[in-house]
């Protein structure tokens, strides 16, 4: 289990069902014990300690408001958990706004017979995560559904923050010439979490959503070896496989160097690379050029990846 | 990494182009068997690096494009079976049958699993004593020894719930089909080198001499793909005739013995439909009488023969090699990955879905958002 340490400091309150039921999400008796023990005392702060139908927040100017849900199974894997995916998630999406995550709601779907263990494992990841990122939980809601109508938990979070003066995020601002960089060796979250999983389903990163056309290089794109080998036997294209937590930013060139020295000082981005530029040559197609100086297109994925035959 | 970066190297890659490039004196259609190598050649862009006359055809190699339409039909009537649990690798999924795919039952509640090997079926199925398990055991003669050892495996630890429905074809006949084809224009062709691994070379031999044309056993990196064009174009030119092994670092004389001896334990051969190009006699595995009781097709009373084709798709003349996927009037057009007409659009070993994703003049660009 995760949060070894975060446990000695903060054992679970006893709250009397080893398990999640029904009633936990009944609004009764129950639903409070679970609030009052856990989440409220865990998440304590002025916001949610009104226990109000919602958070009355105070934010001056532009704002950045954005939501996600999260499903993935299993609900534990290499690096992390649902949990702190679910804080970092939305954390991210303001991040690449230009805003100050400020504020989350934590919503739970909760399955019936999910280990109470599990629950707060979580919840004490929600925490860490939420710390660390400087955002505070300040509404939520919990509802439980019958054995085998779930997937042990869904979460959903929704963020707001608020814009940072200078900040322009924008693909209008893409010009030709502007370098692109990624934040960090590709793939390894989505390899992570199938690495302990029996189905398999995937997330698309990699979308063409631009009117320049943009030009990269394979050579130059970080991935670990371990990764790279994973997806090589398995016949997965890193370029689709899932990448919670990495950026990819269009910079103007002459800046390019000099973030990613910048980027590689945070402990997150350490393979920062810049890994091609805009161009104007083919509008709106992604190019790759493959490791032995042949091209191909890098195009929408379709649906999910499958798993090949041989 | 180990044996493969060596194998994508880009100084390499361009000394044999070179190479490539000063001995060849005139057009040759050179057919590369297995769609694996077909998407190796496109999505490293070789197909563009090559000299002109250097003209790469995309052969029937993906047995996902060449399983029966009816085939499938039978698999979606099981998956929709109450108590059965169809398991399947991922890329059969999207490959359309006559009127749904495996995707669209399994989105309609169908219990159809996506495995990575056979044996873990088996697993489900003693996991699941109170379902049939069924594996769709589709194939060339690489995936064939892990089914046949699925069964030998479920016979063994005497797991009754558990069968597979087969679709295994062959590779060499269906060279002899492609060459014995009248349309037919191929001079030499790159053998597939996984296929070989389990099989070894000796099945080449004859065909080389029945239908004089070069045939050289070749894997799928890069490196691989331009030394196999090399030794062929270089056979061409100087007028030789023979087997030559490129992928010798993995396929051996005589193959994989113990995995053939459990190919034939567990299997016998027939003749096989393949969808697109028909019947091609003796081309394929089917399940001995022995294992008659993990034979799907015996275990299952399911009365589906037949289906109707989309009339619009080219697969069987792009399977053959007689068209290119963007010599297809519906490519990209009626026919995408989201609603393909035929199977080569959304396998990953299909010609169709290489170009449409790799290939940088035919990549079709959606409409502006």
């Amino acid at each position: 289990m995760t949060n070894l340490n975060m446990r000695l400091s903060c054992p679970m309150p006893k709250l009397d069902f080893d398990r999640i039921t029904l009633g936990h999400g009944g609004g009764g008796t129950l639903t409070n014990q679970l609030l009052e023990n856990g989440v409220f005392k865990l998440f304590k702060n002025d916001l949610l300690d009104t226990h109000h139908d919602g958070a009355i927040i105070d934010i001056q100017g532009p704002l950045a408001f954005t939501t996600d849900s999260f499903v993935v199974s299993p609900i534990f894997f290499p690096g992390g958990d649902i949990g702190d995916l679910a804080v970092n998630g939305t954390v991210n999406d303001l991040a690449m706004c230009g805003a100050q995550p400020k504020y989350l709601s934590l919503s739970f779907i909760l399955e019936e017979g999910l280990l109470m263990e599990e629950f707060w494992d979580i919840l004490l990841s929600i925490k860490n995560a939420s710390e660390q990122a400087g955002v505070q939980i300040v509404t939520g809601d919990t509802k439980v559904v019958e054995h085998g109508k779930g997937d042990k938990i869904y979460i959903n979070t929704t963020g707001v923050g608020s814009i940072y003066e200078n900040a322009q995020i924008s693909m209008d601002r893409v010009k030709e010439g502007d370098a692109v960089i990624v934040s960090d060796a590709i793939a390894t979250h989505g390899i992570s979490i199938m690495s302990v999983r029996e189905g398999l389903e995937f997330e698309s990163d990699i979308q063409s959503d631009t009117r320049p056309g943009i030009h990269l290089d394979e050579k130059m794109i970080p991935i670990e070896e371990q990764v790279k080998g994973a997806c090589e036997m398995l016949g997965l294209d890193p370029l689709y496989v899932a990448n919670e937590g990495i950026l990819i930013s269009i910079v103007d060139t002459e800046q390019a160097e000099e973030i990613v020295e910048n980027l590689r000082t945070h402990s997150f981005c350490s393979r920062a690379a810049i890994i091609g530029k805009v161009v104007s040559e083919h509008p709106r197609q992604v190019v790759i050029r493959s490791g032995i100086g042949g091209r191909r297109v890098v195009n929408m994925m379709v649906g999910q990846q499958l798993p090949r035959i041989c | 990494m180990k044996f493969l970066t060596e194998y994508r190297d880009e100084a390499l890659a361009q000394k044999y182009l070179h190479k490539i490039n000063e001995i060849v004196t005139q057009s040759w259609n050179i057919m590369e068997v297995c769609g694996g190598q077909t998407h190796s050649l496109v999505k490293n862009g070789i197909i563009d690096l090559l000299p002109d006359q250097v003209n790469m055809i995309h052969g029937p190699g993906c047995p996902v494009c060449v399983t029966p339409i009816h085939i499938i039909d039978k698999a979606i009537y099981l998956a929709e079976e109450k108590d059965v649990i169809l398991c399947s690798f991922g890329d059969m999924l999207r490959v359309p049958g006559s009127k749904r795919s495996l995707l669209d039952a399994k989105a309609d509640g169908a219990d159809i699993r996506i495995l990575y090997s056979p044996l873990e079926a088996v697993s489900l199925a003693q996991a699941n004593p109170d379902k049939e398990v069924v594996f769709f055991a589709v194939g060339f003669e690489t995936t064939a020894p892990a089914n046949a050892l699925s069964v030998i495996q479920a016979h063994q630890m005497k797991v009754e719930n558990y069968s597979i429905l087969t679709s295994h074809v062959l590779v060499p006949p269906a060279i002899a089909a492609v060459m014995n084809d009248e349309e037919s224009k191929i001079d030499a062709f790159l053998a597939a080198g996984h296929v070989c691994t389990i099989m070894g070379i000796s099945e080449y031999g004859p065909l080389v001499d029945a239908f004089k044309i070069p045939i050289v056993v070749t894997g799928f990196e890069p490196i691989d793909l331009l030394q196999g064009i090399f030794m062929v174009v270089t056979q061409l030119e100087n007028g030789q005739v023979s087997l030559e092994n490129q992928y010798s670092r993995v396929v051996r004389t005589d193959g994989n013995q113990k995995a053939v001896k459990m190919i034939e334990e567990v299997f016998e051969i027939q003749n096989r439909v393949w969808r697109g190009i028909g019947e091609i006699p003796l081309s394929g595995y089917e399940v001995r009488s022995k294992y008659q009781n993990y034979d799907a097709n015996k275990r299952f009373d399911v009365n589906i023969t037949s289906a109707e084709e989309n009339s619009d798709c080219i697969a069987g003349q792009v399977l053959k090699g007689i068209k290119k996927p963007i010599e297809c009037p519906q490519f990209g057009k009626k026919c995408k990955p989201e609603f393909p007409l035929g199977a080569p659009m959304v396998s990953s070993e299909g010609a169709c879905a290489a170009y449409y994703h790799f290939h940088q003049a035919s990549a079709v660009l959606e409409p502006a958002t």
